[in-house]
């Protein structure tokens, strides 16, 4: 991503919709005046950024760090070669007793468990959110995964449908391909396109807010499963 | 007008941190509290050997951000308007408590959750949404305590820190059923029961909910992404599921650029809960089509903002992440807690936000920055390197100029000199030395009475303790020093 220059701000801006034009001028006004100790010729990028931060934390083995470090935050990771996967998913739903479990739209359908004694629920047309609180879980793909924090990333991309299919079920399983994993956080950001929906889920929903003490599950799913299908 | 940001009525800090003092349940709390997430900041932080460059980067960022911050809101105002979103600009609280009314009135509905934010409880917007009969009903947990018991907010990241189990318990079983689905009748002090009771009562407004209202963490210039960080999974369902979002965010929060996150992604959740990553981290650019709200709304917020920029030391408050790793480590916060300084914005961060947000004529606002022992924890710590004692004794100077009007007193000599020995820790650790050494000299009875000299009307109106033998500074790095927590 490039930074651009700009025009000094302001000349060039358009006038909104929203809000009162006068509180605009107001505010840029004041900052202006507030930032009088600002040559007028220095550009944001004039202001220097050390860069010497690491690109990544991430070892030898991202993946098995990734695997590691989901485990951590007590999701249930699982390494499976691509001719297992499918059994590996189908195994993990019926441990956890699912029974009604919502596959987005373009879930690849090689991984689709047999459909014995599981109803599933496409969201076409979109379901209801009182359908989805009820849905006994949903499966997605992922859009990025990152080891050092042990974080899936979701982007509505085929596969993970849109956000609501992921936070009312109690149970989510995410399938993340050995690829799709980046090292660090910095590696992760440059493989996304920010203009899309983003979830990042680092574990299940949990909460510090009692004595500090973390406890799994308020609202969005209790239960995270992690698939990891290793590639060659 | 009242500012919003502290609350009327409190007592400047020294009075209040004396009832404060007094209460052994509070302090217990927070020892606790306090204690529990040092230890995990320090450990997550120590995982990373570069933690001391990103923090560079980090402050580095912040200031390009403020120097230029005029033109990073327009390009953020122009990014969100083209993804569908529609910006609006408040200049101080009564403003943008105006535009959200209104924006909600125009939904017809009489009522909206709320995801935990700074910026709408500065402004004081659920009660000016009351006063329009609309109901804002708080999601996080910690907000869903502080609000059911009628309480106020001690702690920036844990609204209700200063609330043990038991406590809470008693809460949601008084409180509950007022405000919908009621606690069980056997509802247990087990952080699990209580937030599964929390969990139950939340979710029926969440399902029903048409509009939403947050905070932000960061605003994104160049693609115009807002995002929002959190734990539980409210944050999601209020970005998510209502028709309406509206999102008010001081323009201090605005980045230059989406790829700054690879910095901040790190810093925040390792400072803040002292984890790798928080849970869940929401971001959008605009509205999409069939996912989410139709309708967005970005209320930029001054408030106060724009004042403290003017202030070149002061300014560096502004870039504040929010983390509340400076309230975790402070000697003062740890035995005061947050109530006593009187503000939305508590702790070390608080006591110089406060102050240059409403004003130092404020009394009460005035006496924070007074309400801390300079021992620089707060500045160690600061993921964005925030140097909190410098802008704190720089804002003592000017309190005082503010009480003694415009000719520079004795007192405010003082204070500059002291501004520039505190802003050193080499010359601090110095002159306290010999203030120990030189205040002896010159007591008489335990007591400083008269100096000679410039210093003597300010010594004509007050006896000074004499100077401790040891420093604060020195007796805390000794006995209580991070190393040793
Ligand atoms: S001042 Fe620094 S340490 Fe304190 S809350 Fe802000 S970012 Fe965190």
């Amino acid at each position: 991503m490039t930074e651009h220059a700009n025009d000094k701000a302001g000349t060039s801006a358009p006038v909104t919709a929203g809000g009162a034009p006068a509180a605009r001028a107001t505010i840029l006004g004041r900052i202006r005046t507030a930032l009088a100790d600002v040559p007028a010729s220095e550009q944001p990028d004039d202001v220097e950024v050390p860069r010497d931060y690491a690109r990544s934390h991430a070892g030898s083995d991202h993946v098995a760090l990734f695997a590691e470090r989901v485990a951590d935050y007590r999701a249930t990771v699982t390494r499976a070669r691509a001719r297992e996967a499918r059994k590996v998913i189908a195994g993990s739903l019926s441990a956890r007793g699912v029974k009604s479990l919502v596959v987005p739209d373009g879930f690849p359908a090689d991984l689709l468990p047999d459909e014995n004694g599981l109803a599933v629920l496409t969201d076409e047309p979109p379901l209801s959110v009182r359908t989805l609180d009820a849905a006994g879980g949903v499966l997605t793909t992922c859009a990025v995964g990152i080891a050092v924090t042990g974080t899936i990333v979701l982007d509505a991309g085929p596969g993970q449908g849109r956000r609501a299919l992921t936070l009312l079920p109690d149970y989510h399983l995410c399938i993340v391909r050995s690829s799709q994993i980046a090292e660090d956080v910095p590696e992760a950001l440059e493989r996304l396109e920010p203009t899309r929906p983003l979830t990042f889920i680092s574990g299940p929903s949990a909460t510090s807010d009692i004595e500090l003490d973390r406890v799994e599950g308020v609202h969005g799913p209790r239960t995270l499963d992690v698939v990891i299908i290793e590639e060659p | 007008m009242p500012d919003n940001v502290t609350w009327l009525g409190t007592p400047a800090f020294p009075e209040a941190a004396r009832t404060a003092l007094g209460n052994n349940q509070l302090r217990t709390n927070l020892r606790k509290a306090t204690g529990t997430i040092r230890d995990k900041r320090l450990a997550v932080t120590g995982e990373l050997a570069d933690w001391e460059q990103l923090r560079d980067a980090g402050a580095a960022l912040k200031l390009r951000t403020l120097r230029h911050l005029d033109s990073h809101l327009v390009r953020l105002e122009e990014a969100v308007t083209k993804a569908g979103g529609t910006v609006h600009w408040a200049a101080d609280a009564a403003e943008a408590n105006r535009i959200v009314t209104e924006l909600v009135r125009a939904t017809g509905q009489t009522e909206v959750v709320k995801v935990k934010s700074m910026a709408t409880a500065e402004i004081g917007l659920n009660e000016a949404l009351a006063e329009s009969g609309i109901s804002a009903y708080e999601t996080d947990l910690a907000e869903l305590i502080v609000q059911l018991g009628d309480d106020r907010p001690s702690h920036i990241l844990v609204p209700a820190i200063h609330r043990n189990r038991a406590e809470i318990r008693e809460i949601f079983r008084g409180a509950m059923g007022e405000w919908g689905r009621a606690a069980p009748d056997d509802l247990t002090d087990e952080p699990r029961d209580l937030a599964e009771a929390a969990r139950l009562h939340l979710r029926e407004k969440f399902l029903r909910a048409k509009v939403a209202v947050s905070g932000a963490n960061f605003a994104a210039a160049d693609t115009g992404t807002v995002g929002v960080v959190e734990s539980e999974g409210n944050g999601r369902m209020c970005l998510t599921l209502p028709e309406t979002l509206i999102t008010v965010m001081g323009i201090e929060k605005v980045l230059p650029s989406f790829a700054d996150l690879e910095v901040f992604l790190q810093l925040l959740p390792r400072s803040s809960t002292g984890e790798r990553m928080n849970p869940y981290t929401s971001m959008w650019t605009g509205t999409t089509e069939g996912d989410g709200p139709s309708d967005f709304h970005l209320v930029l917020l001054d408030n106060g903002r724009t004042a403290t920029l003017g202030d070149e030391v002061g300014r560096q408050a502004l870039g504040c992440i929010r983390c509340s790793a400076c309230l975790n480590v402070c000697p003062v916060y740890e035995r005061t807690g947050g109530h006593a300084y009187g503000s939305v914005y508590p702790g070390p961060i608080g006591a110089v936000l406060t102050p240059q947000l409403v004003g130092v004529a404020d009394k009460q606002a005035a006496s924070l920055p007074f309400a801390s022992t300079l021992c620089g924890a707060c500045y160690d710590a600061c993921p964005v390197k925030i140097n909190i004692p410098e802008v704190l004794v720089h804002l003592r100077a000017r309190a005082v100029d503010e009480k003694r009007g415009p000719v520079p007193s004795p007192e405010t000599l003082v204070m500059k000199a002291a501004a520039m020995t505190l802003s050193s820790p080499r010359r601090l650790g110095w002159a306290q030395r010999f203030g120990a050494i030189g205040g002896r000299l010159v007591s008489r009875g335990g007591r400083i009475g008269r100096l000679p000299g410039p210093l003597k009307r300010w010594s004509d109106t007050r006896d000074t303790p004499v100077p401790a033998r040891e420093s604060f500074r020195a007796w805390w790095q000794r006995t209580r020093g991070e190393g040793r927590s």
